[in-house]
């Protein structure tokens, strides 16, 4: 377990990469619910980098959403955070986000690290014009007279290539489902933050609106520099738009590595059974196989790998161990025992590729 | 105009509904038809009226203007009493099966009331019994297990499983699966469309298929199926699915295909996309004047395709394209076995960087 761990080495702070703008550390979220304690995120690290873009992808379920929800310290009541750190680096000091107060949260929200929600239309007011939300945010995170906040509305709105002054005196019924989605991205763009998180930016969007919001986000990472975290159930998003990808199932970073590395040189069979369970385009008679079985109960979880009950290369092993995530590869890390297994099973597949 | 061997034949259908705001035209004058046991997959964006194609297809929405006959009967004319015949051989499996179950009804009760109803079994042992061989059908093994179980206890996919078990109750002709995987995670999704492959196969169903997923749509066409293109209620492209993807004849398809992002870093970032001439989405209160694609098509030609509403023209047998500019080049080029670079070149919107899949076969059915 000493060298050849990824995640027991990430758990020293010594240990986090040069350059990094959040690191995550050994994170737990729960919730309370009727029939018992929620897991919904279980023992998660990893370290975001500046100007990198991460890609929480997964299935309904897997925690994407509550991780970075913990993030930002927006969890509902009803969840608890039993154990783990999320450092943010401000100017190289560190900056320990779960224990900051209320006004330094606020501070740290929005103007430092801001999220993006999943729906356009409910993450809206829908009896607030455009500009009376934006001047909201702005008013509560920082001081900016009216007319400075105008121009940075204007300036942000620009920015997501809309008509910035007729989007300002809309009402979001007046938009269409793109727009909004612009709209919101502008918001998260307002304090100039230095990590985005966007929950499914491009999911509920028809194709051209969404290729025109995956190639607006391109642009401003290029141009703005900033860091993102995105969370997506669709792969294909991941594919253009991560550097890095993390699989999660059952609250846990499966698999953690450079996008190509992901899509071409999987190691864990969950990442490698959604590759496979995903229909293509542009290749052949592609054989689709699904993964047997359905996701987890959280509240009940199954022993060792969580994954075993679906897993065609689960031995006995599997059964009682959970494995952390193991060195596969440079910068890439997968939680499975039979990973080597995989690596020759697709031997073939991917020396043909290279 | 007739064909004698479609199961179903939509000639100039057209929906008109009346809202507060005006009068939305959500199909607008659709011709295609379908062999028994073929697949069509209709695709398109939201608004399309792939929807309301989908429930007159079913039986469950009438259109204002057009024929669609089945088995060459006009339905639309029929009394309601006939219609019941055609419901029975025409079913439909919604997008949500969290909405299409009755919460109180279990997966038997959901399934006899068909059975027994249309008298398609007499008596509640030969109901179990048909159920038992329905639920194993649709993969719900043992089946015994599912009989007594609600909607509530069972995951997103067993439900639309027990929603095409229902289907397929009346022994129909025709499924109309409206984005019937689209609900369900990426893991579940692949065995509920191998699953319904597979009736098409074994069964002989006939099916429309309806999705916005361009992917989907071309694996469940597979080799004999063809994928119709709709935009703002009218089929912009028909035709074998295998062509249209790897040939695409509309700007409008080849702006679609363009767009879709893949899981594959290489390609999909490497890609080489169309530029349209507008990202709005037009009102369907208020279409465009000639060619409802002109205002962001890229090959807008001006006085043309502003003006003159264009029809929908075959291109070899079984093509079929709605452009003034592609209907014009294909003219012009010598005809035969298109296979795409010949004309590629003349057509502003080349997709050459796409691999190209296996060559489908091309003939009528399967």
């Amino acid at each position: 377990m000493s060298t050849s761990t990824v995640s027991t080495a990430l758990t020293e702070p010594v240990a986090v990469t040069a350059g990094t703008i959040l690191s995550v550390r050994d994170l737990w979220v729960e919730y309370r619910a009727e029939r018992g304690m929620v897991q919904a995120v279980r023992g998660v690290n990893f370290d975001l980098r500046k100007g990198e873009s991460l890609a929480l992808i997964g299935e309904s379920g897997s925690g994407k959403t509550t991780l970075a929800v913990a993030l930002i310290r927006l969890l509902t009541k009803t969840a608890r955070v039993p154990r783990g750190t999320v450092t943010y680096w401000r100017n190289g000091r560190e900056v320990d986000v779960l224990a900051l107060g209320a006004e330094d949260l606020r501070r740290f929200r929005w103007k430092e690290c801001a999220m993006v929600f999943q729906s356009a239309l409910n993450s809206l007011n829908p009896v607030l014009k455009v500009w009376d939300q934006m001047y909201d945010t702005v008013r509560y995170h920082e001081s900016m007279s009216k007319d400075a906040a105008w121009q940075r509305s204007l300036e942000v709105l620009q920015m997501v290539q809309l008509d910035a002054a007729r989007v300002l005196n809309s009402y979001p019924h007046e938009l269409s489902g793109g727009m909004r989605q612009r709209v919101l991205l502008a918001m998260g763009l307002l304090l100039n933050p230095q990590v985005l998180l966007l929950d499914e930016p491009t999911t509920a969007l028809d194709i051209l609106t969404q290729r025109s919001i995956i190639n607006l986000l391109r642009q401003l990472k290029a141009t703005l520099g900033f860091s993102t975290i995105f969370i997506s159930h669709d792969l294909s998003l991941a594919a253009e738009l991560a550097d890095r990808v993390a699989t999660m199932y059952a609250g846990q970073v499966v698999e953690l590595g450079e996008v190509r590395d992901i899509f071409y040189r999987p190691r864990h069979p969950y990442t490698l059974g959604l590759l496979q369970a995903v229909p293509s385009l542009t290749a052949g008679e592609s054989e689709m196989v699904s993964i047997p079985g359905s996701p987890p109960d959280l509240i009940d979880l199954p022993s060792g790998c969580k994954f075993h009950p679906r897993c065609t290369y689960a031995i006995e092993r599997c059964r009682a161990e959970e494995p952390a995530l193991l060195t596969v590869g440079p910068q890439h890390g997968a939680a499975c025992l039979r990973w080597a297994q995989v690596a020759q099973d697709r031997e073939h597949v991917e020396t043909q590729r290279a | 105009m007739t064909n004698e061997a479609a199961l179903l034949q939509f000639e100039r259908v057209s929906r008109t509904f009346t809202t507060k705001r005006g009068v939305v035209r959500a199909v607008d004058d659709v011709t295609f038809a379908a062999m028994p046991g073929e697949v069509l997959c209709l695709v398109g964006e939201s608004g399309c009226g792939k929807t309301t194609t989908g429930k007159m297809a079913a039986g469950l929405v009438r259109p204002t203007g057009g024929r669609i006959l089945f088995e060459g009967r006009d339905f639309a004319t029929m009394p309601e009493r006939k219609l019941r015949v055609y419901r029975k051989a025409a079913q439909i499996v919604h997008q949500d099966p969290y909405a299409s179950l009755n919460p109180i009804r279990t997966v038997y009760q959901t399934l006899s009331v068909p059975l027994l109803h249309h008298g398609i079994v007499r008596g509640r042992t030969a109901a179990v019994e048909r159920i038992m061989e329905l639920l194993t059908t649709v993969e719900l093994t043992p089946p015994a297990d599912f009989l007594g179980k609600y909607p509530h206890q069972l995951s997103g996919g067993q439900r639309q499983r027990v929603a095409v078990a229902r289907a397929l109750t009346l022994n129909p002709r025709l499924i109309v699966a409206d984005e019937a995987v689209s609900m369900v995670d990426v893991s579940i999704r692949v065995s509920l469309l191998n699953m319904l492959l597979r009736l098409r196969d074994t069964l002989g169903v006939a099916f429309i298929f309806i999705t916005h997923d361009l992917a989907v749509a071309k694996h469940f066409a597979g080799r004999g199926g063809r994928i119709a293109v709709m935009y703002l209620g009218r089929i912009v492209e028909i035709e074998p699915a295998a062509q249209l993807i790897r040939d695409p004849l509309h700007p409008y398809t080849q702006a679609l295909l363009a767009a879709v992002p893949e899981a594959d870093p290489d390609l999909t970032r490497n890609k080489e996309k169309v530029k349209l001439r507008s990202l709005e989405i037009p009102s369907l209160l208020q279409l465009p004047s000639g060619c409802t694609f002109h205002p962001r098509c890229p090959l807008f030609e001006e006085g043309l395709c502003d003006v003159q509403r264009p029809e929908t023209v075959s291109v070899g047998e079984r093509r079929a394209v709605l452009c003034h500019v592609v209907a014009r080049q294909m003219a012009a080029a010598p005809m035969g076995p298109t296979t795409g670079d010949g004309h590629a070149s003349d057509r502003a919107v080349g997709l050459d960087s796409r691999r190209d899949g296996p060559v489908g076969s091309m003939e009528v059915g399967r």
